[in-house]
């Protein structure tokens, strides 16, 4: 079973993943309509990718915008979420060296203590996403059990991870959980809502553009997100 | 019974047609034979895969239902936080549903559907400046707009305003010839008061070409007497075309796309016929965004601009400030607090949100402006915006002005600048619905009042 997984589904995954994520990337520009969406994207080139560009990294600050702003405890779960969700499986020791020994390289390596800080900080943040979600009516009356697949599928990695890391139970059982839940994950991205990891900046960079071009950004207004 | 006589799927085009319709007292006739109007299932779904692209299928698909647009919404906040005033409720429930059962909705549904989109949207875009994914909510709600008018489901008032453009190519019953009669009495009639004031007609080549709102010349005739006296003072080369001066849009509201085409190709027929090298429009909002952001994406131009550069009366205003060209009596400045709607169709729409405050720099005495709060792009909606005054939403739409009525409240101001025709629309509204002792004006009759009449204009004895 570890073979399976760490082998030919590995690259099932990965490639599903990689592939599918440039196919849809490269889709939803092409999808991109100047008359539909009533953007001139391709007459004013530099004013759509300085309002692509600004719209983009505005929201990826903490508290840069007035939306992260005007939800305090919400943008604190989501950055603390969303800063573990990236880094650990970049940057974990474990995964780090299996993808070493898969293809070569790999990134820089992250103090075992630091990962177990980013991943209770995620776990945690992810249990009052949950909670909130349940608690707060605005949110609850749109969830729908779509969602808690889709926070089942993006949280399932982390605590199989955890299981393994602090040896509860088997190791080897929840090792290959972990592992069979992260590719999962990433066959997951291109078909399911999961595909906002990289549709974000796809749909972030569409408004910033209509509003670098049409709405304030060709008059010399930046919008105050 | 599929199509009423007056509630059907086919759009009305001529004044005997719009007369008809009219004839049917608030609608009622209308909205009867609505109940039992026949949803064309397969025009619906053929028309969402035809001009459902990227954009708005990836805004359906990833909305993460994080509720994050909730606050950002007043109609959410004045409703007590009903949920189900949600934006990202509204339109997954909505347009989101249609989607998801392949246009294979019915009659009630599409009813539910036509008050979401009228009483509980007024498309004025906020929501889409607070979500994480940058989902524009009101954009959305304008493409529902469309695909419900399509289909017939359309408030009455709506579709005798998309109508009136198709048969007037003014959103009211305003011919031509009328426009160019009312403008010259008006200015006829200030005379006596400005010395050589006129109303040039068609002149080709000026620097400026003055576009209105329809409601002027029917309802306010001084305004467009107010705006010559500051053109002439201004020693303006302005004109007004004899054809294509009526720069709103009802039909933008009503999501009839063919009749918005229409009415913003008699404005851009009239700038290539006289050649003017701008054109200012009148202190509208809705207006400017339909002939100057919107426009020109319906004439179908690839560059997103309008044939010559247009701009807003407040973005004139505050240049003519600037150069001179208009001077204030600081004697007669603004002294009492005041402060400025800022409308969500020019300023979160374009930006504009300096222009209007170089200009108070001008007409208020320091110390006496007061912002809202929020303001400047992050403003509330007037709550008049895209579903003005529709008699069958009337209830939702007065609670809907609690939000501006509480802003205003907060500033201490009895004095409201409104330069947008929906905004001060709705400001009169909350002050004969809530009495709040305020006073809500255009630009215009402010700085006349406050106006050094150039010698020029001052009359001989």
């Amino acid at each position: 079973m570890h073979e399976f997984l760490t082998g030919i589904f590995f690259w099932i995954a990965i490639s599903v993943c990689l592939v599918g994520m440039l196919v849809r990337f490269v889709l939803y520009f092409r999808g991109l309509n100047w008359q539909l969406d009533r953007v001139a994207y391709k007459a004013h080139p530099k004013a759509g990718l300085k309002g692509a560009w600004r719209s983009i990294y505005k929201w990826l600050i903490p508290y840069g915008t007035y939306g992260w702003r005007t939800q305090p405890a919400m943008a604190a779960a989501f950055f603390c979420f969303h800063i573990g969700a990236v880094c650990l499986p970049l940057f974990l020791a474990g995964h780090t060296m299996f993808l070493e020994s898969k293809v070569g390289f790999s990134l820089f390596t992250m103090s075992q203590g630091l990962a177990d800080f980013l991943t209770w900080l995620a776990v945690g943040s992810m249990v009052f996403l949950i909670l909130r979600r349940i608690v707060l009516p605005e949110v609850r009356i749109m969830t729908t059990v779509y969602d808690y697949f889709i926070l089942f599928i993006a949280l399932a990695p982390f605590v199989s991870g955890m299981m393994a890391r602090y040896q509860v139970g088997s190791y080897e059982f929840w090792l290959n959980m972990h592992i069979f839940f992260g590719e999962l994950l990433l066959i997951s991205i291109p078909f399911t809502k999961m595909s906002h990891v990289f549709l974000f900046f796809a749909s972030r960079a569409q408004l910033g553009m209509d509003f670098g071009i049409k709405r304030g950004g060709m008059k010399g207004t930046k919008m105050a997100w | 019974m599929p199509e009423g006589k007056y509630c059907n799927k086919t759009p009305i085009n001529t004044p005997e047609e719009v007369n008809f319709l009219l004839s049917d007292t608030s609608g009622s006739q209308y909205y009867k034979e609505m109940e039992s109007l026949d949803v064309d299932t397969a025009l619906l779904w053929g028309t969402i895969q035809k001009t459902m692209k990227s954009r708005l299928k990836t805004w359906l698909e990833i909305c993460a239902h994080c509720g994050m647009c909730a606050d950002s919404c007043f109609l959410y906040l004045v409703n007590d936080r009903d949920p189900k005033q949600v934006p990202a409720y509204k339109i997954q429930s909505t347009l989101g549903e249609i989607v998801k059962r392949k246009g294979k909705v019915d009659n009630a549904f599409m009813r539910h559907a036509m008050e979401v989109a009228w009483s509980q949207c007024t498309c004025c875009n906020r929501c889409g400046t607070y979500c994480p994914h940058g989902i524009d909510t009101g954009i959305m709600f304008g493409y529902l707009r469309g695909l419900l008018y399509q289909q017939g489901f359309v408030p009455w008032e709506m579709k005798i305003g998309a109508g009136m453009h198709r048969a007037y190519r003014a959103q009211m019953d305003v011919t031509d010839a009328d426009f160019v009669e009312t403008f010259e009495w008006m200015v006829e009639e200030m005379e006596e008061e400005y010395a050589g004031l006129t109303v040039p007609v068609d002149v080709e080549n000026a620097d400026i070409l003055y576009t209105v709102n329809a409601r002027e010349v029917k309802h306010y005739p001084e305004d467009l007497a107010e705006a010559a006296v500051l053109f002439h003072a201004a020693g303006e080369n302005w004109t007004v075309p004899s054809k294509g001066w009526e720069q709103t849009s009802l039909a933008m509201f009503a999501g009839d796309w063919a009749a918005c085409k229409m009415q913003v190709e008699s404005v851009y027929d009239a700038m290539e016929r006289l050649k003017p090298k701008r054109m200012i429009g009148t202190e509208c909002g809705h207006a400017h965004r339909a002939t100057v952001i919107e426009g020109p994406y319906w004439a179908g131009r690839e560059n997103g601009l309008p044939p010559v550069e247009s701009i807003h009366y407040v973005e004139w205003l505050a240049e003519a400030l600037r150069e001179g060209k208009l001077k204030i009596d600081p004697e007669k400045r603004i002294k009492e607090l005041v402060t400025i709607q800022d409308s969500c169709n020019y300023v979160r729409n374009q930006g504009l949100k300096n222009a209007t405050r170089e200009i108070i720099s001008y007409i208020v005495e320091p110390g006496y402006f007061v912002e809202m709060s929020p303001n400047k792009e992050h403003n509330f909606c007037c709550g008049g915006g895209g579903f003005n005054g529709i008699g069958v939403f009337r209830k939702q739409r007065n609670k809907g002005l609690e939000k501006k009525r509480d802003q205003i409240l907060a500033t201490g101001a009895k004095l409201v600048l409104a330069p947008c025709h929906n905004c001060w629309d709705a400001i009169r509204d909350l002050e004969e619905e809530f009495e709040i002792g305020i006073r809500w004006s255009f630009l215009k009759p402010v700085i006349i009042k406050m106006l050094v009449v150039p010698d020029h204009m001052v009359p001989e004895e």
